[in-house]
């Protein structure tokens, strides 16, 4: 208890938060978020247009629950060889980032493909009926309507990454990992908890930022002002939806 | 905008023959009503028309030109599609849901909403709900926006699969009377389909009453139909076996009015037969089927 006040006090001091001989606290912190954003960056350029394609076109699934489920249970192990191998990439920052952006991959593809999935199948019809172009389809019916689900991958995603991203400083970048792993092997248990908490309150406020996202996310009209909703708006976050056949007509 | 269907089959990639070897003449300007129980094939003759569905074989002409040419986006968007469910965008208002059409075929935004809310005068409905969104209209409200929408572009053609299908009856009949009220002033070459026997006889100028697969029982009028059951099928169908259609005058009821009876003693109706005497109907006025079959029952389950 008397740590952990004690790291709360070390957090508030300004003198941590300065560079000195060492990365500071503010350096650390934005370490920690610029490696995050550049792992969510790449793992959205994967797994969005990769979700999208299998939700919209309905194949693929299974492919993308076999790997998902796969990426997932490798973390530490997996992780680790795969920083290895990465730290041999030339653009230095990679190291981190291809780790990292897998794990970030697997919620992001589930939950992309789930919330285009979940689109009524007939109103996905009726637009097409209209004369909508498949392109128009997703863009203005499938990606609007699945945009809760979209969003909650996402976040479970940055969540992911943004606490796991403190392993970076292992391999010498710099994050708030800097305070926390280095703490034990010079006995300096406080910056250790300091940075614990600074962590969890990270990921905290982010998760905090996209549960208001993701409510926001939902289109006008399906959203709870609406007698009736779509599953998507209604879902949460889902891994691996029971298929649900698209029926075409009446 | 006549529509042509030569020889078409259809057999879905599981198998399934929906279809086969069907052939029909659509006229230009009438409301063609194809009537059958369910999974006869009415949806995936209909979808045919505006290539939501590719015949396996045979072809399909619009004013002697074979669709199989015709990219289909720009098909649809001059067919109006009338669907069950309404099909509407639940994250668009109503205004937007009917302007979505006119705005992918690149009309200015203001100019179709304008054109929307005089739609919605068109179709019964208060320029209020506008704003709203389909989630927040009824059932019967939002079929007016489904078929609001269908005539959005103007269209020649509108499709239109059981659109009264899942509102009540009295709604029903308020939207089906709305619907000869517009046909009657558009002239559009209307496809209809329904399994209901009484919906086809109104609203139909020619009714095609469908079996299995597809097989056309009968094309005809109304009229021709109910005079002429061509086989056991249709005369079954339409209820004329069970004596739903057979009415006979029964003395009893007060004044001039003759209470009707079908086959099996229920009362039909009534006809007014002052003094006794009937007067039959002038070869000008066409007699809508609605009259003589108040309640007959669905007859989806013959
Ligand atoms: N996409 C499809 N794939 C496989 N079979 C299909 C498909 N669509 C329809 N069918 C089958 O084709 C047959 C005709 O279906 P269709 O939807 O045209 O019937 P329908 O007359 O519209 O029936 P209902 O009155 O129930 O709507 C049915 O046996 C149906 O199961
Ligand atoms: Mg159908």
């Amino acid at each position: 208890m008397i740590l952990l006040l004690q790291g709360v006090a070390w957090l508030l001091d300004p003198a941590n938060w300065a560079d000195s001989a060492t990365p500071g606290l503010l350096s650390q912190l934005l370490g920690q978020l610029g490696i995050t954003l550049a792992s969510i960056v790449v793992a959205v350029v994967v797994a969005v247009p990769l979700g999208v394609l299998i939700g919209h076109t309905g194949r693929g699934r299974l492919v993308a629950i076999v790997a998902s489920n796969a990426a997932r249970a490798l973390p530490t192990l997996g992780l680790f060889s795969v920083v290895v191998i990465a730290l041999t990439l030339d653009p230095q920052w990679l190291a981190p980032v291809i780790p990292l952006a897998l794990l970030g991959i697997p919620p992001l593809l589930a939950g992309t493909y789930a919330g285009i999935e979940a689109v009524d199948g007939q109103v996905v019809d009726a637009a097409r009926a209209m004369g909508m172009t498949e392109w128009q389809v997703l863009l203005r019916v499938e990606i609007p309507l699945g945009a809760p689900l979209i969003v909650g991958g996402l976040r479970a995603a940055v969540l992911q990454t943004v606490a796991t991203a403190t392993l970076a400083s292992f391999y010498g970048f710099t994050t708030i990992g800097n305070s926390i792993l280095l703490g034990p092997d010079s006995n300096q248990y406080i910056p250790m908890i300091g940075g614990s908490l600074l962590v969890t309150v990270l990921a905290l406020a982010i998760d905090g930022l996209f549960a208001l996202l993701q409510r926001s996310s939902a289109p006008r009209g399906v959203s709870r002002g609406a007698r009736r909703t779509t599953n998507a708006a209604r879902g949460r976050f889902i891994t691996s939806p029971a298929g649900t056949p698209i029926s075409r007509g009446n | 905008m006549a529509i042509e269907f030569r020889h078409v089959s259809k057999t879905f990639p599981d198998g399934t023959t929906a279809v086969e070897d069907f052939s029909l003449s659509i006229p230009s300007h009438e409301t063609t009503v194809l009537v059958g129980s369910s999974g006869c094939g009415k949806t995936t003759l209909l979808r045919m028309i505006n290539r939501m569905v590719d015949p396996s074989s045979g072809s399909i002409l619009i004013d002697g030109e074979d669709i199989s040419g015709i990219p289909p986006v720009g098909l649809r968007r001059r067919i109006g599609y009338v669907m069950q469910n309404s099909g509407l965008l639940p994250h668009r208002t109503v205004a937007d849901n009917v302007a979505t059409v006119p705005m992918l075929t690149g009309v200015p935004k203001r100019k179709a909403r304008e054109d929307a809310l005089a739609l919605l005068d068109r179709v019964g409905l208060d320029r209020g709900l506008a704003k709203r969104y389909p989630a927040q209209l009824s059932g019967g409200q939002q079929q007016r926006v489904g078929v609001a929408r269908g005539l959005a572009v103007d269209p020649n053609i509108l499709l239109m699969d059981e659109p009264f299908g899942a509102v009540d009856p009295i709604v029903r009949d308020e939207l089906q009377q709305e619907l000869l009220r517009l046909q009657g002033s558009l002239g559009k070459t209307v496809v209809f389909v329904t399994h209901d026997i009484d919906e086809a006889f109104l609203l139909g100028n020619q009714v095609v009453i469908l079996q299995r697969g597809g097989r056309v029982a009968q094309v005809g009028s109304p009229k021709e139909i109910l005079a002429n059951p061509a086989n056991d099928f249709v005369a079954d169908f339409i209820g004329a076996k069970r004596g739903k259609r057979r009415l006979t005058a029964e003395a009893g009821a007060s004044g001039d009015e003759v209470l009707l009876v079908d086959a099996a003693g229920y009362a039909a109706g009534v006809i007014t037969a002052p003094g006794g005497r009937l007067e039959l109907a002038t070869a000008g006025s066409s007699p809508k089927s609605r009259s003589v079959s108040n309640k007959t029952d669905q007859a989806g389950d013959a």
